[in-house]
């Protein structure tokens, strides 16, 4: 019988008001004991004040093969961008 | 196709961009870096045992409570390794036992044996020194996860340095004994810590396609180097000396000029040949072998919560 634990991705907040970043991963039977690992292996200088483990199985992600075709949508659309508009130099607040 | 993504991933290393777990990659790429880090990730695990073997006989607690929390660290360097080869599709458990049956290597500076508390001072001074020389250009690395564990293991290293030079400095202030054992370990680590940087370039078959895949930024002979020039003043204001007759300042190089490390004695050791190459073997194969009943209990629990948590869902 094979006894290897899942994998979980780890995420954590480093303090409150920013997002959750991705860290790395650890092996643990289930998710509380995820945690409790993502703790000792991450944590161990107060690197953070939340943890989220996720199984590494559960994560879809984009292919790096489709890379340009994938964003394609976004990469003509120059209009989004705030700098696309020209406004004179003495209009104030804009 | 296949010319395309070649040409795409040697620009990417080219332009010093990262290269991340999910994009091609040639596959000697692959396998130097599952290879390095996997040994890389042995040696932080084996690590432990030199300085473990001093954890009970600390002379102080303030020294204990330390000397723990860096076996940790140890421990911690090399989850994060383990876990950045796991992104390049190596299996944990496959690794372990690769390492437990000898079928890859781990640094061979701990197959030499801890004979004194110095020794525990001298390893973080000289031995996590070589340390952070070799791993420093490593956060620059090419392979993104490796270079992020790098990061964080580079952190956390300067600690242990630190911790061992100052353990040194209280000891080179008690008795003359005090003193003496610090110079005695000192003169036995010298050698092995400049054999860390492994063989010279003229001998070093993995170098230079390392080199070009960005995966090493520097070589062994300039680490060497860089290594010697940053120990020599730090000696100085230790008090000690280091076993090299040929030391000295050359003027016009701007650099020291150093011995070379036994390369007869590094062989050797590489071959298993060193003082405690079976005992650091034996011991982790004994602790994996011992823990294997945690790892199945544990399983059998989170399976077991699991099918009661679908019973309950089921009957909702």
């Amino acid at each position: 019988m094979s006894t290897s634990w899942p994998l979980w991705e780890v995420f954590v907040r480093g303090k409150r008001g920013l997002n959750h970043v991705h860290v790395g991963s650890l092996h643990a039977p289930d998710a509380e004991m995820a945690l409790r690992n993502a703790r000792d292996v991450y944590t161990r200088r107060n690197e953070g004040v939340s943890i989220w483990v996720v199984p590494a199985a559960a994560i879809t992600a984009s292919s790096p093969d489709e890379k340009d075709p994938f964003f394609a949508p976004a990469g003509d659309k120059v209009y989004r961008h705030p700098t696309f508009y020209s406004i004179p130099e003495d209009v104030p607040h804009l | 196709m296949a010319d395309d993504l070649e040409l795409r991933f040697e620009r990417t290393v080219q332009a010093d961009a990262r290269i991340e777990p999910r994009d091609w990659m040639p596959d000697g790429y692959r396998k130097t870096l599952i290879r390095q880090i996997a040994q890389h990730a042995h040696s932080e695990i084996i690590g432990m045992q030199p300085e473990g073997n001093w954890i009970s006989r600390a002379p102080s607690l303030r020294r204990k409570a330390i000397l723990l929390a860096k076996v940790q660290d140890e421990a911690g360097h090399g989850l994060y390794l383990y876990s950045a080869t796991e992104t390049l599709g190596a299996d944990r458990e496959d690794l372990t036992l690769k390492l437990i049956e000898g079928r890859q290597k781990y640094s061979s500076i701990f197959n030499y044996p801890t004979l004194t508390f110095a020794d525990v001072g001298v390893i973080g001074w000289l031995v996590d020194g070589a340390a952070i020389c070799n791993q420093v250009p490593l956060c620059r690395t090419s392979y993104g996860p490796y270079a992020r564990a790098m990061i964080r293991i580079c952190k956390e290293e300067s600690f242990h340095q630190r911790q061992g030079y100052e353990l040194l400095m209280t000891m080179m202030r008690g008795t003359q004994q005090q003193r003496d054992m610090v110079q005695d370990s000192v003169n036995r680590w010298w050698w092995p810590a400049l054999m860390m940087f492994g063989p010279p370039d003229s001998e070093s078959t993995n170098t230079e396609q390392s080199m070009a895949w960005r995966i090493k930024r520097d070589t062994n002979d300039e680490l060497r180097q860089k290594f010697v020039n940053m120990s020599v003043p730090q000696a100085e204001a230790l008090g000690v000396t280091f076993p090299d007759p040929e030391l000295r300042w050359n003027e016009e190089r701007g650099q020291y000029d150093f011995g070379q490390p036994d390369w007869d004695e590094f062989w050797q050791v590489v071959k298993g040949g060193g003082v405690c190459n079976a005992q650091r073997i034996a011991h982790r194969r004994k602790a994996h072998e011992d823990g294997a009943w945690v790892r199945e209990a544990a399983a059998a629990h989170a399976q077991k919560q699991a099918q009661k948590q679908a019973v309950k869902e089921g009957a909702a």
